[in-house]
């Protein structure tokens, strides 16, 4: 089991009435990539933002390291930060941007030029010692941004969305660097985004939040292969979400078929929700499967192809590498294991699809 | 596109009339005046005047009080501007009216206000008397004037600099704490040199105007102390010797132009760097 080094225990915060955290409490351990995951108003940056200092819980506290630094200053605590939109000094070059906390440290000059040179190495941006930050394109800046905050040896990199400005294929490129710098660093990252795919790609662990509420934590392949809830699944890749009826441990009604399952525990006769990946609902020849359907739409993804298929009053998507005309007449067959049932949340405020809403197809 | 082109033209004429009109040919007509005497010939002396005792005294005098009164605007109204640029939303609204309530009065009015202020027997003394302390002699005085300056021109200081203290980002101060700056740090680092353009635009925006003014100085001056401004309105009202006046007003307006210069180039740079 590794150190814990950041806790968070029972932190509430509102602004002006409104909850933005509610009894939010948990905990971070040393050298790992931690992703607060969640839409725009989940709480994610404010949680972050309380990490760092520059909001103050109305209830509750941040343990680092085993102290109390709830009411901490954000200059005396040992982590460091990397702005949304870089937040940079426009009016130093990118040296006495990188050197600003250690000058402030009054380090001596032979130091902090070494760390200057180590740092924009680390972020292959060797050279660039005397350029104006407003002359650089946005991902080196971001890159200046980090280094600016590593030189200082935090034992806590926080980042606040900072691929989010960047171009597709210039993030893509940052969690790759991110991921790196993280193993070369050896230090712990928290990481918030709104974006699925960069969390999966990066964490060693998410926390998807909700409302101001974590709705579950653990692994990118627990998250994405075994969401608790509806929110979850949803949030989290593409999704067939449906309601169905709990019968019996092994067997699920879903869209008045029944399916057999691995899931146990949820009652007889229980309305559940269910979520089955596309990529694991199968077509089959008519008569083969559990359920007919007909081919609606087909669009060519490049490694797969994302249809429709109209089954059960449901259209289902799913991603095949086999191609179907639209039209097809099909089968549509998932194997028990395939199949995820979640509780049905019980307060609004988790509830991902709402009472009013048909069995539809979400994709996030 | 030729098209366009006139109706551009069009467009815009109505400001090219008023420009010429007002702007353009009053500005000729002082460089013409300010270059010839009395008999239509050029000379340099009306230039040259500037250095004679009576107007360089007035000359200087009014740069000191003018830079009296730019350092006092800056002085306050940096903090309000940082009020402004940072405070919460009902900060900043009673804020903003308490400073912008006097602007809707005529400047005038403003001014001889302050004359009833600051009398020998006015409000001020008045105040002064009744807590037992000793009355103070204000009006006809430097001070005076200066204070009739800051008054005028202080809204034209905070502006400028709640522009330039409005658009640096949250997070960039907040970025200065999180790497371990003090308060104090990150402002002296920070804050203050993200904000010179605003400075030097507020600086020139109180500069010049106090430079030039003749009617705080007369108002709130007497007839005792004479400003550059107050010497070029009588050469125009009393002496009707307007050569001289313009000759002494295109020494003043050197001065100006220096000092736009030195703003345009930093707020050049400015945007070079955006």
């Amino acid at each position: 089991m590794k150190k814990e080094l950041i806790r968070l225990d029972h932190v509430s915060k509102s602004y002006d009435g409104q909850m933005i955290l509610d009894d939010l409490s948990l905990v971070i351990h040393e050298n790992e990539f931690v992703t607060l995951l969640g839409p725009s108003g989940c709480g994610k940056t404010t949680t972050l933002r309380i990490i760092g200092g520059f909001e103050k819980p109305d209830s509750g506290k941040v343990i680092f390291d085993g102290e109390d630094i709830t009411d901490l200053a954000p200059n005396k605590r040992q982590l460091n930060t990397v702005f949304q939109k870089y937040a940079l000094f426009t009016h130093m070059d990118v040296a006495d941007n990188i050197a600003f906390g250690l000058k402030i440290k009054n380090k001596p000059q032979s130091y902090i030029d070494d760390k200057i040179r180590y740092a924009l190495k680390l972020v292959n941006l060797e050279g660039f010692e005397n350029r104006m930050p407003e002359s650089l394109s946005g991902g080196q800046q971001q890159r200046i941004a980090i280094a600016r905050a590593i030189v200082n040896e935090p034992k806590v990199l926080l980042l606040d969305e900072p691929l989010g400005a960047l171009d597709l294929k210039m993030r893509q490129d940052m969690q790759y660097e991110l991921i790196r710098l993280k193993n070369e660093l050896g230090i712990t990252f928290i990481y918030v985004t709104h974006d699925q795919e960069e969390a999966l790609t990066m964490s060693d662990h998410i926390i998807v939040m909700n409302q101001g509420y974590i709705q579950q934590e653990g692994s990118p392949e627990d998250i994405y292969n075994e969401p608790e809830n509806a929110f979850v699944a949803d949030f989290i890749g593409d999704s067939n979400l449906m309601r169905a009826t709990f019968l019996r441990d092994g067997m699920v009604r879903i869209l008045d078929t029944d399916f057999p399952c691995v899931d146990k525990g949820f009652g007889d006769m229980k309305p559940v929700d269910v979520v089955i990946r596309p990529e694991d609902v199968e077509l089959v020849p008519r008569g083969e499967g559990q359920m007919p359907g007909t081919v609606s739409h087909v669009i060519f993804k490049g490694v797969h192809y994302e249809l429709e298929v109209m089954a059960g009053g449901f259209e289902w998507l799913v991603h095949t590498t086999k191609y179907f005309e639209v039209g097809t007449e099909v089968d549509i067959r998932v194997d028990p294991f395939n199949i995820q049932v979640m509780n049905r949340p019980a307060s609004e405020d988790e509830e991902a699809i709402s009472p009013e809403d048909e069995p539809s197809a979400i994709q996030a | 596109m030729e098209k366009s082109r006139k109706a551009i033209v069009l467009q815009s004429s109505p400001y090219l009339v008023w420009s010429i009109l007002f702007i353009i040919v009053p500005l000729f007509m002082v460089l013409y005046y300010g270059l010839t005497d009395a008999e239509g010939n050029f000379t340099l002396a009306n230039i040259a005047a500037i250095a004679q005792p009576e107007q360089a005294k007035a000359f200087g005098l009014a740069l000191a009080l003018a830079l009296a009164a730019t350092a006092i605007c800056f002085l306050l109204a940096y903090p309000l501007a940082m009020i402004l640029a940072r405070g919460r939303a009902g900060e900043r609204g009673l804020v903003t009216t308490l400073f912008l309530l006097p602007m809707w009065m005529n400047f005038l009015l403003r001014t001889f206000a302050w004359m009833t202020i600051l009398e020998d027997g006015g409000v001020l003394n008045g105040i002064l008397t009744s807590l037992g302390l000793p009355a103070a002699h204000i009006i006809n005085t430097s001070g005076a004037i200066i204070i009739g300056m800051v008054y005028n021109f202080l809204p034209f200081m905070i502006l400028p600099l709640y522009n330039a203290l409005a658009s640096i980002d949250e997070n960039v101060i907040n970025a200065a704490r999180d790497l371990g700056a003090t308060a104090a740090q990150t402002f002296f680092r920070v804050i203050l040199p993200l904000s010179v353009p605003g400075i030097l635009s507020g600086i020139t925006m109180v500069f010049i105007p106090s430079l030039t003014t003749f009617a705080i100085s007369t108002l709130l001056g007497g007839s005792k102390i004479l400003l550059i401004g107050n010497i070029i309105e009588q050469e125009f009202t009393l002496s009707y010797d307007w050569n001289l006046g313009s000759g002494l007003s295109l020494v003043l307006m050197v001065f100006v132009i220096i000092n736009i210069v030195i703003s345009g180039i930093t707020d050049r740079k400015e945007e070079a760097h955006r």
